[in-house]
């Protein structure tokens, strides 16, 4: 069976945080349980003008990667409504050729 | 359905369709709650009609399907068990208790229309005034209800007008227009559209689009642009996470923008890096302009700013050198009193180097209704409306060039009853004494002269309770239909209704039911479907039409001063006295006003009160937007609350060390004129001598009533610290300058 995963642009992550509400609403999970969790890492200065500033998405044990959207031809609901647009769903082998063409991505498998 | 050349989107599904058990409607994301934008969104309802879920509509082409946290959570908001969901009244000698009588629709409204009518009759209809907020769909119902009803006196509830109305009404005075970024979303194949180019250039000027989406601008085009090639330099007082990705960051002191604008427009015209064929043919007064600027060296406005001089001449460099550049400028230039002369700095960046309705630089936006000027303005006589609106007379430009009262005088004509008392008032989509207004118990001491007071809200707000004799419950966006009119480049787009929650209506509903009785002349349709059809007439489609082909794009041309299209006459130029962008503004100059941009030190501030700053020693700044909350709302919406539970202070770790704070601990800060609560959040993002803090801070689950605390608004509202005090024009406020101290909340004063 093909593994599915996501791909993370986490160099456009902004932090806007629409992937942990879209998640939370989807499957109903309270204000204080995540299927995907955004982590500041930064600001603090590495040289000159050279910043750490970055978000990062973490999945957790709660991610199905939306099976049931999925399965209805839709995409997980983080994926769908990220507005910096850095999530992408498919295919691990696919994605894993992406991970190779840019810096600063993630490629995981919560499921 | 006419052809008017409107460009559509193709549907795979219907208007409606069955997903899932659900029923799914397309629409429009468009208020309430409060935004700026109006996203395309697909609303879920379950066989009882309930808003269960709302997705992204990834047909639309504003949005892509992505949306913010505030959409996805809407079921939270709309199904909320807070919401007002019929009439009440009090009695107006128990105004601030909580003891409120639900009425009938009938009641509530004959008892407004006997009151406001005979008050009309005794005392004129001037004697009326109409306050609106930000972000609800508001501007033209409340304007055709105010003039309708004959008064003059609409009023947006803020010192200075200070939130967009500047940078419209200084971009109309100099170049007739108002200038939006040209991120290709008046197409609808965007980014593929071949006349759009990428901007070279972005030039973020005191806000943060990726958190506030404000002004019509979805704030993740400036990254969906910046991965096409764009690049872009920002200023903020902040480091936010697009600084951290710019090619130069102008972290300026609070209040300095003028200065720093004039300093970029120095070392752009000292080294000749502007667009002098554009200058030559499109512009006037340049010359001044140069003379004026040419004392802003960059040594002079390092000295102001705190903006290292070969930043200033980077930045101005990057700029000019771009082959097409935005300035995508937020309220912050609003928010400092000087406004105008800032906003003209700022915008003469853009003009003298030609970004002027040009691919992927400035553009003029298209309109369906011109929101901003207010709708029905021949419904008053408008000699009527230049004698009696408040502010008028102090203030020229008001009368020259303003729709709206000026709302620091209405405050002062509420306190002195002069030029004329002011008896009865209509708040709809506002929040004053939480969000906007500053130094709020004087807004409550001057709003509470009033001897009838009607409010017009989702929720019970801090206003509603402490003013209210009337409060009317307004519907959000999924349980009405609409057309979004609004901030931006305009679109057809519908907002369709796909729940019912009590008896709430739309704020557009109430005002034409409201309007008959006022003056039914000026209402003649029969529903709201029939007035939204009206105002539709331009584009071919009536607003059933509309429901079913949204979204619709206008026509649309750049260039169109060089096709005579910018003019009344039909001559190329544009509509202004002498035909050209003025850098020197006649129509300034004949209302007293000085023609040209200049800096003024904010007050307070370290420079103009360094006695002050003694005792207050860092320089504060408000209104800092947070993730999932517009202004006052969202505060009682569990998945939104969660994200930003308490107001914050933000400030560098070394500033908190000083004054004995760490992270996470509740903090007093406190001017001469009060004190707010914030919890500490340390950041190497701010300058040790800033601080930052967000607005609009109450919390609905304290007690409610004013003798209470008025849902803890005492001890949250950071406009305590802030006076009713505009700029000399009228506009603008200090709202993001202050000085303060910052000390720990002792035991016993927590939460």
């Amino acid at each position: 069976m093909t593994q599915y995963g996501i791909l993370v642009d986490y160099e456009w992550c902004s932090g806007c945080r629409a992937c942990e509400v879209a998640c939370q609403m989807e499957h109903n999970l309270p204000p204080e349980r995540f299927g995907v969790v955004v982590t500041p890492v930064g600001p603090w200065q590495i040289e000159g003008e050279r910043w750490q500033h970055a978000f990062v998405p973490t999945f957790t044990d709660e991610c199905t990667l939306c099976a049931r959207r999925t399965s209805a031809g839709k995409l997980p609901s983080c994926v769908h409504h990220c507005q910096a647009a850095v999530l992408t769903y498919g295919p691990v082998d696919e994605l894993a050729t992406r991970l190779a063409e840019k810096p600063r991505q993630l490629l995981v498998c919560p499921c | 359905m006419e052809d008017r050349g409107y460009t559509f989107v193709e549907h795979e599904k219907p208007l409606r369709y069955e997903e899932d058990g659900h029923t799914v409607t397309r629409g429009s994301a468009w208020t309430g709650p409060g935004c700026h934008l109006g996203c395309g969104v697909l609303l879920h309802t379950d066989e009882h009609g309930k808003l269960v879920k709302v997705e992204g509509d990834r047909e639309n082409p504003f949005n892509h399907g992505r949306l913010c946290p505030r959409c996805l959570a809407l079921p939270e908001v709309v199904n909320h068990e807070d919401r007002l969901t019929h009439p009440l009244k009090r009695a107006r000698a128990d105004r601030g208790k909580d003891a409120w009588e639900r009425i009938s629709w009938d009641e509530a409204y004959e008892l407004i229309a006997d009151t406001f009518l005979a008050l009309r009759d005794e005392y004129g209809p001037e004697c009326v005034t109409f306050w609106q907020g930000t972000g609800r769909d508001i501007a033209p119902w409340i304007t055709r209800l105010a003039w309708s009803f004959g008064s003059p006196n609409y009023t947006v509830a803020l010192s200075g007008t200070a939130c967009y109305a500047p940078r419209i009404a200084g971009c109309r005075v100099s170049s007739g227009s108002f200038w939006l970024g040209d991120y290709s979303q008046q197409f609808a194949d965007r980014y593929d559209n071949p006349q759009w180019r990428v901007p070279g250039m972005i030039l973020i000027w005191g806000n943060n689009p990726v958190v506030s989406n404000s002004d019509g601008l979805y704030g993740h085009w400036v990254t969906d642009c910046m991965k096409r090639g764009s690049k872009i330099i920002v200023v903020d007082p902040k480091r936010t996470w697009l600084a951290s990705k710019s090619e130069v960051f102008l972290q300026l002191r609070p209040g300095t923008d003028a200065a720093l604008a004039m300093g970029m427009l120095n070392v752009m015209i000292t080294e000749g890096i502007y667009d002098q064929d554009f200058v030559s043919r499109w512009c006037y007064g340049f010359d001044e302009l140069a003379e004026r600027v040419s004392t802003f060296t960059p040594e002079r406005v390092e000295e102001i700013t705190w903006v290292p001089a070969d930043k200033v001449r980077e930045a101005a460099r990057a700029f000019a050198a771009a082959d097409s550049a935005i300035v995508q400028w937020g309220v912050a230039v609003d928010m400092t009193k000087e406004t105008l002369p800032a906003g003209q700095a700022i915008s003469a960046l853009f003009e003298i180097t030609g970004n002027v309705d040009n691919p992927g630089g400035m553009i003029a936006p298209p309109s369906i209704l011109y929101y901003a000027a207010g709708w029905g303005r021949e419904l008053i006589p408008e000699e009527f409306r230049q004698e009696k609106k408040i502010g008028n007379d102090v203030y020229p430009l008001f009368k020259a060039a303003m729709g709206p009262a000026s709302t620091d005088e209405t405050i002062n004509t509420l306190e002195t009853g002069k030029p004329y008392k002011l008896r009865a008032g209509w708040l709809q989509t506002t929040n004053p004494l939480a969000c906007t207004g500053p130094d709020p118990k004087r807004t409550l001491a001057a709003l509470n002269t009033l001897e009838f007071i009607v409010v017009v809200d989702l929720f019970m707000t801090p206003t509603a309770m402490a003013l209210a004799d009337v409060v009317l419950p307004a519907c959000t966006f999924p349980e009405r239909d609409g057309i979004r009119v609004g901030d931006g480049v305009q679109r057809g787009e519908s907002i369709n209704k796909v729940t019912t929650i009590g008896e709430c209506k739309s704020d557009m509903e109430i005002n034409l039911e409201l309007g008959k009785r006022f003056n039914a002349d000026a209402w003649p349709w029969e529903s709201v479907e029939d007035m939204f059809t009206f105002i539709l007439k331009d584009t071919g489609m009536t607003f059933p039409e509309l429901q079913e082909h949204a979204p619709a794009y206008l026509p649309f041309t750049y260039k169109k001063y060089e096709k005579g299209l910018m003019r009344a006459d039909g001559q190329p130029g544009f509509e202004t006295g002498t035909g050209r962008i003025e850098l020197w503004s006649t129509l300034y100059s004949m209302v007293g006003l000085d023609p040209l941009p200049y800096f003024e030190e904010p007050v307070p501030g370290p420079v103009s009160t360094p006695d002050a700053y003694e005792t207050y020693p860092l320089v504060l700044t408000t209104g800092a937007r947070q993730v999932g909350l517009f202004h006052s709302e969202h505060r009682q919406v569990p998945h939104l609350r969660a994200l930003h539970p308490d107001p914050i202070i933000e400030m560098h770790p070394t500033t908190a060390a000083r004054f004995g704070l760490e992270e996470g601990d509740w903090a007093w800060v406190e001017n001469e004129r009060g004190r707010a609560k914030r919890r500490v959040r340390t950041t190497n993002a701010l300058d040790p001598r800033v601080c930052s803090t967000d607005h609009a801070w109450w919390r609905p689950e304290a007690p409610a009533a004013l003798e209470d605390g008025l849902f803890d608004l005492w001890n949250m509202n950071i406009n305590q610290l802030i006076t009713w005090t505009p700029g000399k024009s009228g506009l603008g406020s200090n709202y993001k300058t202050l000085l303060c101290r910052v000390y720990k909340v002792e035991e016993g004063e927590e939460q």
